[in-house]
């Protein structure tokens, strides 16, 4: 069976491009996070639309399960192989077909890298840029509008999936669809006026398809870029300070972040709030309205910012932060765990404590923070504890405490963030049963013979 | 294994796969192949996983540790400070595990077994290594202030000799002093170590440092990076120590010397940094200076250059071994892609491997009509 499998999917792709080895097999079989391995028959690397298509049909006809991976670094597991099957590398579609500078949006292939479309319009169209997430740059981007990401433009823009304008999709069933604008008129300006059909793909854990182009929106990029770190100790005022911060809606991008390293940053919260102008003026009209809006706590000195030398803010504006790869390496042991979770931003105290808590009892080395998504409209509050990958007892640790962050999250009204497989499961007895009901009818349908991701959003 | 107990420390976050720029994929084994195993990350798990049983030593896995060009993008680029400077170390380690445990691809093997019978990976006698000078008048070492150092390419390869006379001709012209070796210098063992075959660089190196004390060498001029790397840096612990320079560091402030013709041709030329003398050594500006001050050379630059350079993927032994060849992604296909699409006529390089390999390259890519590679030395010598 496998060497046919291997076979065939040598004819498709060339036999470069498809192993079966124990190799292959072993690294696909696990991400950089703790859940257990699952290995694949083979792994495969289409270079086109039309080498997704063959790989899909002929999966169908063996009823061979199939799960779609970008860079692989979702943390979460989602791109292990839960029931065998064939891993479909898409980083070989690393194109960037095109750059709307008029309408401000980018189609690339479903494996382009962030880092890659960064790098494009830096040289191509410096006045326009991306929102990039936190990922390393090798990240891809359909990867991270699939699991809802969000990143340095989210005050502005929304979550990454709010940032996409179309989607070229291969079906479970091998049909090649199109959503949004270019599925009309062959541009990708947006998903509007016609029924979102881009929804069937984003939140499933590549559970309804295999995305092989999709639009994004570009926004401006500034001359002038700043950055403010404003601290408070009491995480009671959290909410309503991002509410005033927000409020002035210059922000571009508002990180929350509190750590016990370095020294000087344990104990407090920390809110880092990116934000850019064409002109110096502007900038400062910028942020003089950021400071004035919280002013109020300044003057009761229970709040203020914090003064950067202008290193220190060079390396706040880095985008993205190697620092975040960097904190893997906190216990010289190569690991960390990041549970997300998109929660009301009035939970902020909740969830602050909640994170302390389980570090506290599980006695890992911790990171807690957030990302705020739009004008204050939501956040997706993220818990990152640093394990050591030679030490199961330590990973151990850190999977006992990813587990219990779910659970604390979901009490407190959020909602786990590219959930794991038992994640996925936690969220589930928590949903709506019509909801799920609903999933169910839609796999279905798109995916008669389940060969999608088989294991996720199942019970 | 030495290095292992940094091994599990690697996140895979993949900053290693690409340029500070991000511009594209800069890991040539990597490049080539795509899967994540060909990467340095690939690597470092898969060599846990060697050490914890859990995968076996079979002719894949040493055909992705062999395949590592040893270009240093991953030391550059590593988000970890400290750990990222053993990650070469680890790979070169792996490899000579896998020396020891007799899983070796055949290439390696080959090209191992050739410079262990003959001193060099050509086959050729020691005794012959003076054929290159084809009738050029240079004089043997004996007071002159530099050894000029030729290593395997620019001694055996036919292109690489090529390179080498142009050197030697360049540096008589700007009247520098150096005399040769003929007959007793073996391969200066830099991609055998890279390789993991310590034991045989270690015999190469105490050869070759015999015969250099024993002329009392204090000063070596290199053709190849390579070379430079070798001699510079690990001679030393052997027992060879030299002031050591690649040609183009030595030249680059013998310039001013030298006088041109009055009707230079116009050219754009983009420089391609040589891992050897870039990352390894952080020497990116002798040969730029050198273009710099010849008439009528317009410098381009890459999107990747200096420490972000992609190497054309004869690194580590790939030169003679192959493992990287075929297909249309390999680095030096890629490499002339990029030098063309910068407006290059001329692709510039400093170093014999670098030139047979993007030679090959633009013909393999039908780029004949587009842009030249052609080493500093003869870019200069045209403009004479």
């Amino acid at each position: 069976m496998t060497t046919d499998l291997i076979n065939r999917l040598a004819k498709i792709v060339g036999p470069g491009f498809v192993s079966g080895e124990a190799e292959e097999r072993y690294l696909y079989s696990m991400d950089p996070g703790t859940m257990p391995a699952a290995a694949p028959d083979a792994v495969v690397m289409p270079a086109n639309t039309e080498e997704v298509q063959q790989v899909i049909l002929l999966a169908n006809e063996l009823k061979v399960p199939i799960v779609p991976m970008g860079a692989g670094l979702v943390l979460s597991g989602l791109t292990r192989a839960l029931r065998g099957g064939i891993i479909v590398d898409m980083k070989r579609m690393n194109h960037i077909i095109e750059v709307n500078p008029q309408s401000r949006y980018a189609v690339v292939e479903g494996g382009a890298s962030q880092g890659m479309l960064k790098s494009y319009l830096k040289k191509h169209h410096p006045q326009l840029k991306h929102s990039m997430p936190d990922a390393p740059p090798i990240a891809t981007m359909a990867g991270n509008v699939c699991i809802h990401g969000s990143g340095h433009l989210s005050v502005l823009g929304g979550s990454h999936s709010d940032m996409l304008t179309g989607m070229e999709v291969v079906l479970p069933s091998g049909e090649i669809i199109r959503t949004g604008s270019c599925s009309v008129s062959g541009e990708w300006f947006a998903r509007s006026p016609l029924p979102d059909l881009s929804g069937l793909f984003v939140g499933w854990a590549g559970t309804t398809g295999i995305v092989t182009r999709l639009g994004i929106k570009l926004f401006p990029s500034y001359k002038h870029n700043d950055v403010l770190i404003f601290v408070a100790e009491d995480a009671d005022l959290m909410p309503e300070i991002i509410s005033r911060l927000t409020s002035t809606q210059v922000a571009e991008d508002m990180t929350p972040w509190m750590s016990p390293k370095p020294a000087w940053a344990k104990g407090f919260l920390h809110i880092n709030i990116a934000y850019g102008a064409h002109t110096k003026k502007e900038l400062i009209f910028k942020r003089n309205l950021l400071q004035a809006s919280v002013r109020e706590y300044i003057d009761q000195k229970i709040a203020g910012f914090l003064p950067l030398p202008p290193p220190q803010k060079g390396r706040f504006l880095e985008i993205p932060s190697p620092d975040l790869a960097r904190f893997a390496d906190l216990r010289k042991g190569g690991g960390f765990e990041y549970v997300g979770a998109l929660m009301a931003i009035e939970h902020f105290p909740q969830a602050y404590r909640a994170g302390l808590a389980i570090a506290e009892k599980f006695n890992v080395s911790y990171s807690l923070g957030s990302r705020i998504i739009g004008a204050g409209h939501c956040m997706m509050f993220f818990f990152a504890y640093a394990f050591n990958r030679a030490d199961a007892e330590d990973v151990k640790r850190a999977s006992d405490a990813l587990e219990a962050t779910n659970e604390a999250a979901l009490k407190i009204g959020g909602i786990p963030w590219k959930a794991e497989e038992p994640a996925q499961k936690q969220i589930i007895d928590k949903m709506d049963p019509n909801t799920f009901a609903l999933m169910d009818r839609i796999r279905s349908v798109l995916d008669p013979n389940q060969i999608m991701n088989p294991g996720n959003w199942e019970k | 294994m030495e290095h292992e107990e940094i091994l599990h420390r690697c996140f895979r976050c993949g900053y290693c796969k690409l340029p500070g720029n991000y511009v594209d994929i800069n890991c040539p084994a990597y490049l080539a192949f795509r899967f994540e195993t060909y990467s340095p990350g690939g690597r470092m798990w898969l060599l846990r996983a060697w050490l914890d049983e859990k995968i076996s030593a079979s002719e894949r896995f040493a055909e992705i540790m062999f395949s590592c060009a040893t270009c240093g993008n991953c030391v550059e680029h590593c988000a970890f400070p400290e750990f990222r400077d053993r990650l070469l170390l680890a790979f070169t380690a792996g490899k000579e595990a896998l020396l020891d445990a007799g899983q070796v691809p055949a290439p390696v093997r080959d090209y191992l077994t050739k410079i262990q019978l003959h001193g060099n990976p050509y086959g050729k006698s020691v005794k012959k290594s003076g054929q290159w000078l084809d009738g050029l008048d240079v004089a043997l070492f004996s007071d002159q202030e530099h050894l000029f150092f030729i290593d395997d390419v620019g001694t055996y390869d036919p292109r690489g000799q090529e390179i080498a006379r142009s050197v030697v001709t360049l540096l008589q012209k700007a009247g520098i002093s150096f005399g040769i070796i003929t007959d007793a210098m073996n391969s200066d063992g830099n991609d055998v170590k890279a390789m993991g075959e310590t034991a045989l660089f270690e015999d190469l190196a105490e050869k070759n440092i015999k015969v250099l004390n024993k002329l009392n060498v204090k000063k070596i001029i290199t053709l190849s990076p390579h070379s430079l790397n070798a001699l510079k840096n690990d001679y030393p612990a052997l027992g060879g120590q030299y002031q050591v320079f690649h040609y183009t560091q030595v030249l680059a402030f013998a310039m001013a010397g030298l006088t041109f013709s009055d009707k230079e041709p116009e050219a754009k030329i983009a420089y391609h940094d040589p891992c050897y003398l870039g990352r390894h050594n952080t020497d990116y500006e002798s040969a730029r200076m050198i273009l710099r001050s010849v008439p009528g050379v317009t410098l381009v630059e890459m999107d990747r250059n200096r420490n972000n350079a992609l190497c054309c993927g004869g690194g580590g032994g790939n030169f003679f071994t192959d493992i990287l060849s075929g297909g249309d992604e390999t680095s030096a296909r890629v490499r002339v892609r990029e030098a063309v699409d910068a407006g290059a006529e001329i692709l510039a390089v400093a170093c014999p491997m670098c030139a047979v390999m993007l030679e090959d390259a633009v013909k393999a890519e039908n780029l004949d009509d587009r842009i030249q590679v052609l080493e500093v030395s003869e870019i200069v010598r045209q403009r004479f």
